[in-house]
């Protein structure tokens, strides 16, 4: 195979629709006879429901009905099923579509609305009259986590959902062993995720099939049909989910919602199309969010900086419900050791519900939160030791002559952990010598003659992605001679069409825009899994190579059969299989398929199958280990406290690149996320879960103007796990980078400044900080 | 449709139609007639996804309502492309991956248009401070800085 379009910076076949205004986003859809729906939300972070009065609201001109729980209970009841069920999670902790007794955070669902337009459904929700007897609320994991705190959900005897542990040899033993050993307790924002498009979804029901269909604005389309279909009681084929173009999804979308059910009943129970847009308050009270944790944690080293061991424990709000499981906890302890050869490690994570919205992976997942504690406390080594960061990564990293290496922790299944390739040290050579590091003190003496404080900061990371257990591909040639790639991975910008039409056109010899990509239609794929944890070019890429291929054997067995030529002597190029150095004598691929496609009281070919066409399914068994080394220079006002990511450079290893373009702007937007979470995004809630930063001029997401450019420089290790030798990339971007920024932060104020255990940090604080130490250097 | 009666001009057409006093133009644009290029993103005046242009000035469409339109001239993402042939700047976007998901694209390419009609050789600052009201999720900004530059560029070289 020839590689023509894999590796080549291919612009997208995405773009020119988008770029005209022709996007087709989920409220772009109109049905006919379509409701438009609002819901009536809790207004306060704990209670116990006593009455609901829609009676006047129902009156008004243009309303059409207005539903709680008890007017769906002739077609289900009861709370939805769990995602991801969990073992010590016997009970799980899911929301009913519509809340039943009892509310548990600002912005749970309580009614459903229905109207002509959404505008007079909003006005309609809003004259719902809630009589809610308040409970006492709990809005801190902390407090919750204690002995004696109130209660989140009045029924669950306690707010500690579970208690999670990871770890390896024996830790006290080593700790007995090190020359040193330090604790510190870290403190990780929770913030929000922030699709551009908020979440949104349109139901209806054929009226002659009885088939409901859910068009809606998600990563797990799969997820919705499946678990739907077992609350409804209905068998999945009576149920079509797809996804639209959607406008980013970063994690939160991966989950399904009670809003997503409580339409689809309504739709059902009025027997006319329902659309759900949800607006950008209610993205703040009603998605998911992430990432607060409170860590503490020893670390055991020696005099030369090898980090040797890790233990501490772990409060992990929660938010209200666990829609997904345990999930995120599980994934921040399966992010350690990271990129260190640790000889011990021991974790505790407390689950800890709280009054507040739910959370569940944003991008990333807990991975950030790992990179976080792992670099910060490398840093802390390097303080106390009083010598470079650089030196304690050296000696405490794996190496490259360790690789394949078995971490110490296990998969999910209980199989060993090991990562498959990679230079961690290398990358970090890499990084130091592109951001020049060697040259940066008589550039913090420059920014010091300007009065800026210039700091730099590094951090590393190691991802694990292409997270099994499948997804799969269908590659079709049309009687026409085009190619139609099928898939349920679900797509929200991330150019998988553009990606996929790479693959199989290189596997086909035909032109990229021969390839047409259908994503995430359960009624055009059989099935799908989600687009989450950076695993859709690795399981849905290594499908679409693996159908290809197969559709690439049958056209060549075809060919070989009507020219009487051997198979060796056969390649793919232009749209036909030819004769290798005899121009002319070919096949096309429309005329194999053409044929194939059979022809009545005509046997075919060679006793071949009907359909130039094949499936695949790549069963991804094992993860696959990208990893990066970032390095970022900070400028400080002092007077202000103003903090400017000045330079931003990645080295990353994510195998080989289907598209650098694509990959870059993967990257691009991820470490742009984690300046984000270091400097800007808080969510701020008051001690009795009301949400207080629920718009954009308090919520403050990155924008243009405060960002740097980001240089980047790939390292290309294929991954010998998988037929296409990649790695995911969505998450890895955002995984150093706040630890990047947090290392230049505290860098910039100099050695006897405090140690920074928490993002975000804020201007406050920095100037606050820089008081301190200068009050320090004079006492 | 009833409500005020309006005679505006969009995308270079005369258009004469009416519009309920209380739907911002976002709304009217998008559910009134049927363009749904133009995005609402936040309805609170910051995200900038609702970007279009009134009487050649970027204005967000969600704090604007519908009857304010009357005898202006409206411009939207739609209009941008001349016929099936991208405009530089749309394909410039393409060319630097300016764009992933597509939903802050619309806002951002009509507050470019109207930098780059003002200011036709722009900086990277000057760009970075045009955006600055325009939030992207997805790309981090570069490729769509890089994509302003380049059709700063194209259009600055042909007549
Ligand atoms: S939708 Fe108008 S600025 Fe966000
Ligand atoms: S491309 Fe998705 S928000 Fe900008």
């Amino acid at each position: 195979m020839s590689a023509r379009y894999f590796g080549a910076a291919v612009a997208r076949v995405e773009d020119p629709r988008l770029l005209a205004g022709r996007g087709r986003y989920v409220d772009d859809a109109v049905l006919p006879g379509m409701l438009h729906a609002a819901f009536v939300r809790a207004s306060m972070a704990h209670g116990r429901i006593r009455n609901i009065d829609a009676s006047d609201a129902k009156g008004m001109p243009g309303v059409v009905a207005i539903y709680t729980m008890a007017d769906f209970a002739g077609i289900a009841q009861g709370a939805m099923p769990p995602m991801a069920p969990h073992p010590l999670l016997p009970t799980p902790i899911t929301y009913h579509p519509l809340a039943v007794e009892e509310v548990c955070h600002v912005g749970e669902a309580i009614a459903i609305v229905l109207a002509d337009d959404r505008a007079t459904a909003e006005d309609a929700a809003a004259a719902v009259l809630l009589d809610i007897e308040e409970l006492p609320a709990v809005a801190d994991a902390v407090l919750a986590w204690k002995a004696g705190a109130p209660r989140v959900h009045s029924k669950r005897p306690s707010n500690i959902a579970a208690s999670l542990k990871a770890g390896f040899s024996d830790c006290d033993a080593v700790f007995a062993k090190a020359d040193h050993v330090l604790t510190e307790r870290f403190d990780i924002h929770r913030g929000g995720c922030h699709s551009m498009e908020c979440r949104g979804v349109v139901a209806s029901v054929d009226p002659h099939s009885g088939v409901l269909t859910l068009s809606t604005s998600s990563q797990s389309p799969y997820m919705v049909r499946r678990h739907l279909a077992t609350y409804l009681g209905r068998d999945e084929s009576e149920i079509r989910v797809m996804t639209p173009d959607v406008g980013g999804g970063f994690g939160p979308k991966a989950n399904v919602y009670p809003e997503e059910f409580a339409v689809a009943l309504a739709a059902i129970k009025t027997g006319r199309p329902v659309k759900w847009i949800e607006d950008r308050q209610e993205h703040f009270v009603a998605t998911t969010q992430q990432r607060g944790q409170v860590w503490t944690l020893d670390v055991a080293f020696d005099n030369d900086g090898r980090m040797r061991a890790i233990r501490g424990h772990c409060i992990h709000d929660n938010g209200a419900y666990a829609p997904y499981g345990l999930i995120l906890p599980a994934t921040a302890l399966a992010s350690f050791p990271g990129p260190y050869a640790l000889e011990a490690l021991d974790l505790t994570i407390d689950v800890v519900l709280t009054n507040l919205v739910p959370t569940s992976p944003v991008r990333g997942a807990c991975r950030p939160n790992a990179a976080f504690l792992l670099e910060r406390l490398a840093d802390r080594i390097a303080r106390h030791l009083g010598i470079d960061r650089q030196q304690v990564r050296r000696r405490s990293f794996v190496r490259a002559d360790q690789m394949p290496y078995s971490t110490g922790m296990k998969a999910r299944d209980g199989s060993p952990i090991s990562y498959d390739s990679g230079d961690y040290i290398a990358a970090l050579d890499l990084v130091l010598d592109k951001i020049g590091a060697a040259g940066f003190e008589a550039r913090r003496a420059a920014a010091a003659d300007r009065g800026k404080l210039l700091g730099l900061g590094i951090a590393s990371c190691v991802e694990d992605t292409g997270l099994g257990p499948f997804e799969g591909a269908s590659v079709r040639v049309t009687p026409a001679g085009k190619v139609v790639v099928s898939t349920g991975a679900s797509s929200q910008g991330q150019g998988h069409r553009t990606a996929f039409a790479q693959i199989a056109a290189d596997a086909l010899g035909v032109e990229l825009n021969d390839v047409m990509v259908e994503t995430a239609d359960t009624s055009r794929f059989p099935l799908g899994m989600s687009t989450i944890a950076s695993r859709i070019a690795v399981t849905a890429g290594s499908s679409v190579e693996l159908a290809a291929q197969k559709v690439r054997a049958k056209a060549i067995a075809f060919a070989s059969h009507k020219l009487e030529v051997g198979e060796q002597d056969l390649e793919l190029e232009g749209g036909a299989v030819r004769v290798k150095g005899v121009p002319g004598m070919n096949v096309s691929l429309s005329e194999i398929a053409r044929t194939l496609a059979g022809n009545v009281g005509i046997s075919l070919p060679g006793g071949m199958e009907p359909d130039l066409a094949a499936t695949a399914y790549f069963n991804s068994t094992a993860l696959t280990f990208a990893y990066g080394a970032n390095a970022c220079e900070v400028e400080i006002d002092p007077e202000t406290g103003d903090v400017r990511v000045v330079r931003y450079v990645v080295v990353h290893d994510c195998g080989k690149l289907i598209n650098p373009l694509i990959v870059d702007g993967q990257i691009r937007g991820g470490v742009v996320h984690g300046i984000g979470n270091a400097l800007f995004e808080r969510m701020i809630y008051d001690e009795a879960g009301q949400p207080l930063t629920t718009t954009y001029a308090d919520y403050f997401l990155p924008l243009a103007s405060e960002m740097p450019p980001i240089e980047i420089h790939h390292v290309e290790t294929p991954s010998p796990r998988n037929p296409i030798g990649v790695k995911g990339a969505g998450e890895g971007g955002t995984i150093p980078a706040a630890a990047c920024v947090i290392s230049a932060v505290e860098n910039a104020l100099g050695s006897n400044a405090p140690f920074i255990h928490l993002h975000p940090i804020s201007p406050q604080q920095v100037v606050k900080w820089l008081e301190r130490t200068a009050s320090a250097a004079k006492a | 449709m009833t409500g005020k009666h309006l005679t505006f001009t969009l995308n270079g057409e005369p258009r004469e139609t009416s519009a309920d006093p209380r739907t911002h133009l976002a709304d009217f644009l998008r559910y009134g007639l049927g363009l749904t290029g133009t995005h609402v993103g936040c309805e609170h005046g910051v995200c900038g996804a609702c970007t279009v242009i009134v009487d050649g000035v970027p204005v967000r469409s969600c704090l604007m309502l519908a009857v304010q339109i009357d005898c202006c001239t409206v411009e939207t993402v739609e209009g941008l492309a001349n016929g099936d042939e991208l405009s530089p700047l749309q394909q410039a976007f393409s060319t630097h991956h300016g764009l992933q998901c597509g939903f802050c694209t619309p806002g951002m390419l009509m507050t470019l248009e109207a930098l780059l009609r003002a200011t036709p050789s722009p900086t990277e600052h000057d760009i970075r401070m045009a955006i600055s009201g325009n939030i992207c999720r997805c790309t981090g900004y570069q490729g769509i800085v890089e994509a302003a530059l380049a059709a700063a560029a194209v259009r600055t070289s042909t007549p």
